[in-house]
């Protein structure tokens, strides 16, 4: 099953998918960009401030998603020994943490109208902050170390450490008295959202997936040719 | 309508600051990793131009270098 990910054969689609995300990205993201500012309504207590959310809460999810997958195809790469693994957590890294960054900037704007503050050291907006330096710290390891087995065994340690916080994260607003709302989405149970909201956020996190999805394609192409070049300095 | 989104129950600048910082970041972090793409691909083709004969077609012989030329050619 892994020869289907043997980077030869994958470039071939990375190589050429770019540009077709890109455009379906464009689109989409401008039919969510109509939707979170013109057509959805505005809410009952937070009146337009709530638009914030269309920016917030899918960079949040899709930072989490990528930490998380980081993780798992950090150890997957360790347990299957194979470098691929690794390569692509590695690509999809600088998108996770560019969201991460995106969580923080939005709340803290959207804190303000509503909290009547930009920065609380609040229990979710702390472990946000605390995942975005696992993050660095996981992108670091990248530049620092020039040795192969080393910088997998310190990145994926950085990981492990890092998945840690991400329970806390999600659950942070139930285990701890905190400025932050509880989750108004549930997968198992019935969402506390309106369909005239859910619709434009959900455009919006398949936007913001596109974006991370070309970001990755972008970079791991960038990877392959950087393997490539050391090739033929070997020749 | 203009009016109202440049308004927007006096939340826009905090509305509008959140979707520019938001959009501002996924150009700025879109130019930084297309620079860095082009940069390679440009290291790459430098190299093999450099490359003797022999050396240009074994590495020929490598299905993704060819990939990454006909890239460069089509960009």
């Amino acid at each position: 099953m892994f020869k289907l990910l043997e980077p030869n054969k994958i470039f071939q689609i990375t190589s050429k998918a770019p540009k077709y995300v890109l455009f379906l990205f464009i689109i989409v993201l401008s039919v969510g960009l109509v939707e979170a500012l013109i057509l959805s309504p505005e809410d009952y207590k937070q009146s337009d401030a709530v638009r914030i959310m269309y920016v917030h809460v899918p960079a949040a999810w899709i930072s989490l998603g990528i930490f998380s997958s980081i993780t798992s195809l950090s150890i997957s790469g360790f347990i299957f020994k194979n470098k691929n693994f690794f390569l692509i957590s590695k690509s999809l890294a600088p998108s996770g943490f560019v969201f991460n960054i995106i969580a923080l900037v939005t709340g803290s704007i959207w804190g303000k109208p509503t909290w009547g503050t930009w920065w609380a050291w609040d229990a979710r907006i702390t472990s946000m902050l605390i995942l975005a330096l696992f993050y660095a710290l996981y992108l670091i390891s990248w530049r620092i170390y020039e040795n192969e087995e080393k910088v997998f065994k310190i990145s994926t340690f950085i990981t492990i450490l890092g998945i840690i916080n991400v329970p806390i994260i999600k659950y942070s607003v139930d285990w701890w008295n905190t400025l932050h709302q509880p989750a108004s989405i549930n997968i198992l149970s019935k969402s506390s959202i309106h369909s005239s909201m859910l619709y434009p956020l959900l455009i919006m996190t398949a936007a913001f997936a596109l974006f991370s999805l070309l970001i990755f394609l972008m970079k791991y192409n960038t990877e392959l040719i950087k393997i490539k070049n050391k090739g033929l300095d070997r020749l | 309508m203009i009016n109202e989104l440049l308004f927007m129950n006096g939340y826009a600048v905090y509305v509008l600051s959140a979707f520019g910082f938001t959009l501002l970041s996924f150009l700025s972090l879109y130019l930084v990793t297309k620079v860095q793409f082009i940069k390679e691909q440009n290291k790459f083709v430098a190299k093999f131009g450099s490359l003797n004969t022999e050396q240009a077609n074994s590495a020929k012989s490598q299905r993704i270098n060819k990939e990454i030329l006909a890239n460069v050619t089509n960009n």
